[in-house]
């Protein structure tokens, strides 16, 4: 785990205005600016232990406006979304949409860490945009030859028993109908994001 | 007859199809009629909620949309995944609380011709219809081969009780509803701690060794607390506990044994189906020497499951009273 | 300071038919007034056009409140003879009582002044000049209209009962009921459990001198028990509140113990000879045992047993008998009955202190479900040298010592999600249980902390102490209390999983035994005991006091007074100078042998009134009577606190107040309106 180093001057977008940004871009109210640093959230992560900073560490980072390292971490991504964290937040914080903010700040800066999540989430994403629906065997294949290689044939097993007991299809799925409506949708909803 | 929207998800067809087929295989008798909305599309799952607010949204919202265009009535939609139903709770409750949201999600709608009323659907998982609507007297009322005998440990995994919106489940961490539907089928519920702890989700893919370490967290309670077999309610969990259960062991060189299959399979083996008609033979963790213990299972394998050792509790001497626990249904959790 | 210009216009819309002489006077309040109203305006403004209105003169001053400012009050009613006063300054909550003083002085009777607020109804509230200007001079305008109307009254004066009531016997009121004993009047002491020492009696040690607990409370519990002016009624409860501030009466029930007081000797042969082992959920906080005849504790004041009814062998089958067979001075009687007594107090102070926060309701702690997760009020017990086991630190087997415990600070507190205060006492007590267990067993202590509250005298000092006996502090929130071991180190252990978040990692830590410090929470039935003395709760549901700062021992009702926890968190020292301090009220008043009581009062006409009766369930004080023979209502006048909830809803408009009488509202109306202003271009100035 890497000790997060002062923010120097010149990263620049600092101070409360990084803050209210991550606010501003998460649904409701999430009260991320109540925090009171008291750990529940780090000692509740069932994943906190693969993290490079707890998620109390990273709201420390994002109220000390420390934007560079606040996407370089790789907590986001293994965010898990168990909401562990935000229903015993003594504060009601709203943790995990927060996280899911981070993630779509981090992908949309093009500044994320060294981790296969970006690369997966990119992948799911473009199956939904193409069919309207989830990929599962497109989408495990293309990313266990690009990132896990070596690990091929342990999974071959698995792979094996999912075919043959009929719970992976290996063509692609039919495209909703609605899909011309769909990407309408999600153009238009990009544009209003983006305007927000 | 309680008729309700249904909003399958991706993994009905594919690697839940056990889920599908045993829940068809239990509507009839539980009176249950969910009606698949036309043209759905996908959730996004936690992918999608990644990118950006608006779209991650609408994307949602117009399952939303269209099932709210396609009721004949009805005003509950239903949702056996957990993470589908709560993306979808999700989406309607972000857009009640607040409105200049919801507005932007439904001009986004617009482009596609759609529009939601937010707050004009109830969003709710299948357990939730089960447990609190169809009720568990009509469960028990069903039940011609109850499951004596068969020690099942609950999974109602992260997503069903957190966190919660609308308030269905006594507790965030320890809810017993899904115990007592199970006690239901006659079966011996085992006290499982980690029922409502996370299975990794997508981990498998991202970060594999924290995704082995959590099933096997969760395999490992599961076997100590004497389960013959885990039952969940999400196609995520049942996949990964499942299919990933070989490399899991794999990984950390131990030989766990623990079957996992969906509610309504136990369900339909309770009411008398064979166990291959609700999906059985699939699971890659095989569930029949388990199912052979209570003399369920059709000549697939002699093997009889050996009963899991649990850990040995401290010998009962004059210690001190536990707190007491009598009216504990009064507890405000 | 004034202006006289006359106004040509239409003549008054009334005549004034006695010799009114107003006197206004708008006050700047430094900028807090002037910053946004133009007080000179205003005051040049009320100089003509309330003229008609009888105003003949008008002043301006920085601070009305001051010395100064007072002394143009008085020197105006000396010397221009001016016999009706309106100040245009802050709340009445803060002033009233100045100017009306600075009145008397002068030798005007104090209520025909009215203080009328242009800043926390005006200039505190707006951000436009003109627009609060013109407020300010309509809400001037009120103010004359209405001391128009004014008469001259005087107080009433009630007479202060001698005696007083305690509710409640732990430290705080056995301090309360002390003071007054000493001071040489009469208190009724009651109780609701068999014996008085409250929270305190289970305690083993208190901080942070570590004093034996019992040992420094019996001997007050033993003066309280013996003093010839305290009547101990223990095992007794409120059940009615009658009267107002100087004359209680109260009715209390005394539960029958089931004992003979007069020849009860205390000597224990009946709980010894009882065969029916009950779990005590009382004092030994659910981990020991007592009979279903006891005492509570062996040091019980009074030292009369009690018979619970619920698990006594006798109520529930009507067998056993065997104390009454064994009692010496056969002091056992199944049929004895509760009594109901009544009492007359001028004063009542509620001492009725806190329960426990339930830590069941934290399922992730495990409390209930994993054995040796203990709360703060069960290691008392475990603790104390008198407790369930003499005194020794163990698990729930009740015999082996941990080798590691740990303790958790902030169970229920600060937390959202169940009470969101901060209970005031748990760190201190965390530090205290810290160093108790490393006293008892010498085992590793590790505390988790969000904060170190250690405020007061000694307190931080003792933290220090307990960093030198080597706790081990690690600052996070606990997240989780488990047994589901992830490795084989972990097995047979209760973990605690946290973030050390001065370290900035998740830690788990293998522990024998984990102790909630539970927090703070108002009694179960705090709502209903302040209804009957007619007094309210917050929102947290902690006692009313009248003013948090200034005022944190008396409420809102004159005559009941708040002590002690009930009124919110509060340690032992903080408790006992709360009791103190509402018996030196109390005292003051007894002493003063009477009491004043403001004349704003509602009161009945009875040749109006029907005999409805719709007023008489909408009085918060219930200062309402009904005279079944005259069919009348009746409202008492030292209770009534003049708020008008039954003036405004008479049907027949039978019920007018001294100090708010209709007409006096009616014209404060008219004024605010302007509809006494004779200029017409200023009326229109106002939208109808």
């Amino acid at each position: 785990m890497t000790t997060p180093a002062v923010s120097p001057p010149e990263t620049g977008a600092g101070g409360p205005a990084f803050l209210a940004e991550v606010m501003r871009a998460t649904p409701g109210n999430s009260r991320l600016d109540m925090c009171i640093q008291c750990g529940t959230c780090g000692g509740s992560c069932p994943s906190a232990m693969d993290m490079n900073h707890t998620p109390r560490q990273l709201f420390a980072m994002i109220r000390g406006g420390m934007r560079d390292e606040v996407f370089r971490s790789n907590t986001p991504w293994m965010c898990v979304s168990c909401y562990y964290c935000t229903v015993r937040c003594p504060q009601e914080i709203r943790i995990t949409d927060v996280m899911y903010t981070l993630k779509g700040m981090a992908t949309r800066g093009k500044k994320y860490p060294n981790s296969t999540a970006p690369d997966f989430s990119k992948a799911f994403i473009s199956n939904i945009e193409m069919f309207g629906r989830s990929f599962e065997v497109g989408l495990t294949a293309r990313h266990y030859l690009r990132h896990y290689m070596t690990r091929l044939p342990a999974i071959a097993p698995m792979g094996i028993g999912m075919l043959r007991s009929g719970r992976i299809g290996l063509m692609p799925p039919k495209r909703i109908k609605g899909m011309d409506g769909l990407k309408k949708i999600l153009a238009k909803a990009k544009d209003l994001e983006a305007a927000s | 007859m309680s008729s309700y929207l249904y909003y399958p998800g991706c993994s009905m067809d594919s690697s839940a199809k056990s889920y599908r087929d045993s829940l068809d295989a239990i509507s009839g008798p539980l009176g249950l009629d969910l009606r698949e909305i036309d043209d759905w599309n996908c959730c996004g799952a936690t992918e999608y909620l990644g990118t950006s607010r608006t779209p991650a949204y609408a994307l949602i919202a117009r399952n939303l949309a269209i099932a709210e265009q396609q009721t004949d009535g009805s005003r509950t939609l239903v949702a056996p995944c957990s993470a589908c139903f709560l993306n979808l709770a999700k989406a309607d409750h972000a857009m009640v609380e607040s409105p200049a949201f919801g507005e932007q999600v439904n001009a986004a709608l617009a482009a596609g011709g759609l529009h939601y009323d937010a707050g004009s659907l109830k969003v709710r998982h299948l357990l939730d219809v089960i447990v609190h609507e169809i009720g568990l007297e009509a469960v028990k009322a069903q039940v011609t081969r109850p499951l004596k005998g068969l020690k099942l440990a609950p999974y109602m995994g992260c997503m069903v009780p957190r966190p919660d919106y609308d308030q269905r489940w006594e507790s965030h961490e320890y809810p017993r509803e899904f115990d007592r539907l199970l006690a239901a089928l006659g079966a011996d519920v085992v006290d499982f701690p980690l029922k409502t702890d996370c299975c990794g989700g997508h981990m498998t893919q991202i970060s594999p060794p924290t995704a082995f370490e959590m099933i096997r967290r969760l395999v490992d309670n599961a076997t100590r607390a004497g389960a013959d077999m885990m039952v969940t309610l999400c196609p995520m969990c049942q996949m990964n506990i499942d299919a990933f259960q070989g490399e899991m062991n794999h990984f950390f060189k131990t030989s766990y044994h623990m079957p996992i299959v969906f509610f309504t399979q136990v369900m339909g083996i309770a009411f008398g189906r064979e166990p291959s008609s609700v999906g059985f033979g699939r699971e890659l963790v095989d569930a029949h020497p388990a199912l052979n213990r209570i003399g369920r299972v059709e000549a697939k394998t002699d093997e009889e499951a050996p009963s899991h050792a649990r850990v040995p509790r401290a010998k009962k001497t004059q210690g001190l009273p536990m707190p007491s626990m009598a009216d504990y249904d009064e507890v405000k959790l | 300071m004034s202006a006289e210009e006359k106004v040509p216009g239409t003549p008054a819309p009334e005549t004034p038919a006695d010799d009114l002489r107003v006197g206004v006077y708008v006050c700047h309040c430094g900028s807090n007034i002037a910053g946004m109203v133009d007080v000179e305006g205003v005051r040049d403004w009320a100089a003509v056009n309330l003229k008609d209105r009888g105003v003949t003169v008008a002043q301006d001053y920085k601070f009305m409140c001051s010395s100064l400012g007072q002394e143009l009050i008085e020197k105006d009613i000396k010397e221009r003879g001016i016999n009706r006063v309106v100040v245009a300054a802050c709340s009445p909550h803060l002033h009233e009582k100045t100017f009306r003083t600075a009145c008397a002085n002068a030798g005007l009777n104090p209520y025909l002044c009215e203080l009328v607020s242009v800043r926390e109804q005006d200039s505190w509230v707006h951000t436009d000049r003109a627009a609060a200007t013109e407020k300010a001079k309509a809400i001037l305008s009120g103010g004359v209209e209405r001391v128009r109307h004014h008469e001259e009254l005087e107080p009433m004066r009630v007479p202060i009962h001698p005696a007083s009531l305690v509710v409640g016997g732990g430290i705080g009121g056995i301090s309360a009921a002390l003071e007054l004993a000493n001071a040489g009047y009469p208190v009724y002491l009651v109780e609701r459990t068999p014996s008085i020492g409250g929270h305190m009696a289970q305690f083993d040690k208190t901080y942070p001198t570590l004093d034996c607990s019992a040992c420094i409370l019996t001997p007050r519990m033993v003066e309280a028990g013996t003093h010839p002016n305290i009547t101990l009624l223990t095992y007794s409860e409120v059940e009615a509140v009658k009267g107002y501030v100087g004359n209680f009466t109260v009715t209390i029930r005394r539960k029958a113990r089931q004992v003979d007081e007069e020849t009860c000797t205390g000597c224990g042969v009946c709980w010894e000879k009882c065969p029916v082992n009950v779990i005590d959920t009382e004092f030994e906080a659910g981990i020991g045992y007592r009979k279903a005849v006891y005492v509570p504790f062996a040091q019980a004041v009074p030292k009369y047993p009690v018979i619970d009814k619920e698990t006594c062998t006798y109520y529930l089958k009507g067998t056993c008998r065997a104390c009454e067979k064994f009692c010496p001075p056969q002091s056992i009687r199944f049929d004895q009955e509760d009594e109901i007594l009544n009492v007359e107090v001028g004063n009542i102070v509620i001492a009725t202190g806190y329960q426990l926060f339930d830590s069941r309701r934290i399922p992730q702690y495990g409390y209930g479900r994993l054995p040796n997760v203990f709360t703060s009020m069960e290691f008392e017990r475990l603790s104390n040298a008198a407790g369930p086991t003499g005194g020794h630190i163990v698990l729930r087997d009740g015999v082996t010592e941990p080798k590691t415990v740990g303790i958790v600070h902030c169970v229920g507190s600060r937390d959202r999600n169940y009470n969101a205060y901060c209970s005031s006492i748990c760190c201190m007590q965390s530090l205290k249980v810290a160093h108790l267990v490393k006293e008892h067993t010498g085992a590793t202590v590790y505390n988790f902390y969000i904060d170190m509250r250690t405020p007061s005298k000694g307190y931080d000092e003792f933290y220090q102490r307990l960093m030198e006996e080597g706790t081990i502090f690690i600052r996070g929130k606990v997240a989780e209390i488990t047994q589901a071991a992830h490795s084989p180190e972990e097995e047979g252990k209760l973990i605690v999983q946290v973030e050390d978040t001065l370290a900035g990692a998740q830690v788990r830590i293998p522990l024998d035994m984990v102790v909630l410090s539970a927090g703070l929470e108002p009694q179960a039935d705090a709502k209903e005991v302040a209804q009957l003395f007619g007094i309210s709760c917050g929102f947290e549901g902690w006692m009313l006091e009248r003013h948090p700062k200034l005022d944190p021992v008396a409420t809102m009702t004159d005559g009941i007074f708040v002590a002690g926890c009930v009124q919110g968190p509060k340690d032992i020292p903080a408790t006992v100078a709360q009791g103190a301090a509402a018996s030196a009220r109390i005292l003051g008043r007894i002493q003063q042998g009477e009491m004043e009581l403001e004349p704003i009062r509602a009161s009945v006409d009875e040749e109006k009134c029907s005999g409805c009766r719709i007023c008489n369930n909408l009085c918060p004080f219930s200062a309402i009577i009904f005279h079944e023979d005259r069919m009348v209502t009746e409202i008492n006048p030292a209770l009534c606190q003049g708020c008008g909830t039954c003036v405004a809803a008479c049907p027949a408009g039978a019920i007018s107040g001294t100090g708010f009488s209709n007409e006096q509202i009616l014209s404060q109306i008219e004024g605010l309106l302007l509809r006494n202003i004779v200029n017409a271009a200023e009326r229109e100035a106002v939208p109808a």
